[in-house]
């Protein structure tokens, strides 16, 4: 059974948290990342995620998979949506459950911030001055930068 | 020469104008590849958090090209 999944739905955020459920745990935690309505002072109007599934799918059960080996949990989901998204909806939901909350807490955030770092998914707002831009690529020179980012490259003469 | 299929995602796609090409190339690494496709292609902008995988593996841009690589050229990711 695939952990780490994309879906072009409303994610069903009961069927997530029960899917969790585990009776040798004593604690869950659930993060969800939803579309907000703003970004760097522009009002947001809607957004869509373009996702690359092949390797998302592949790297997010990695993920999942660094997080059960780093911590001492027993469950670990993702689900990450694709396509057109209105304002509120949950963009992503992760979710964990251990036997104590500690490890349940930093397993979340560990799948989390690797999700956005990691994962081929690109997101596009569209604004409410009828414009649209594709995020993180209007600062890229102070972006967060990983260990495979691309080296200094000037064009090629011909 | 290698030939190599180049994909292109996001705000690449956009700057390009396309979801995949062939190219003839000498380019030793997936870096020297991008920098001739920025000679193709005006648009292309070299983002630092780019990111590139090869045949469906997430590679470093020093990685060597082959020829028959599918070659996917992958603009800062923004998910969550």
């Amino acid at each position: 059974m695939n952990e780490f999944t994309i879906s072009s739905q409303t994610i069903d955020l009961p069927a997530f948290r029960a899917s969790l459920a585990d009776a040798s745990c004593g604690a869950c935690v659930v993060f969800e990342g939803w579309v907000r309505n703003h970004n760097e002072g522009r009002a947001v109007m809607h957004l869509a995620y373009e996702v690359y599934a092949p390797l998302a799918l592949k790297e997010g059960e990695t993920i999942l998979r660094e997080a059960l080996q780093r911590f001492d949990i027993s469950q670990a989901r993702a689900i990450h949506r694709q396509g057109e998204l209105a304002m509120a909806e949950p963009a992503v939901v992760v979710g964990v459950s251990s036997a104590h909350r500690d490890a349940a807490f930093n397993a979340c955030r560990y799948i989390i911030d690797e999700i956005k770092h990691r994962l081929p998914i690109w997101k596009k707002e569209y604004y409410a001055d009828g414009t649209a831009e594709w995020v993180n690529c209007r600062h890229c020179a102070t972006s967060h930068s990983h260990a495979k980012t691309l080296p200094e490259i000037k064009a090629q003469t011909p | 020469m290698k030939r190599v299929t180049v994909k292109w995602f996001a705000a690449y796609r956009e700057a390009t104008g396309t979801a995949a090409e062939a190219a003839e190339t000498a380019a030793a690494t997936a870096a020297d590849l991008f920098a001739e496709m920025m000679s193709r292609h005006r648009q292309l902008a070299a983002f630092s958090g780019a990111m590139v995988a090869i045949n469906d593996e997430m590679v470093d841009w020093t990685s060597p090209l082959a020829d028959g690589d599918q070659v996917l050229f992958f603009p800062p990711v923004a998910g969550g």
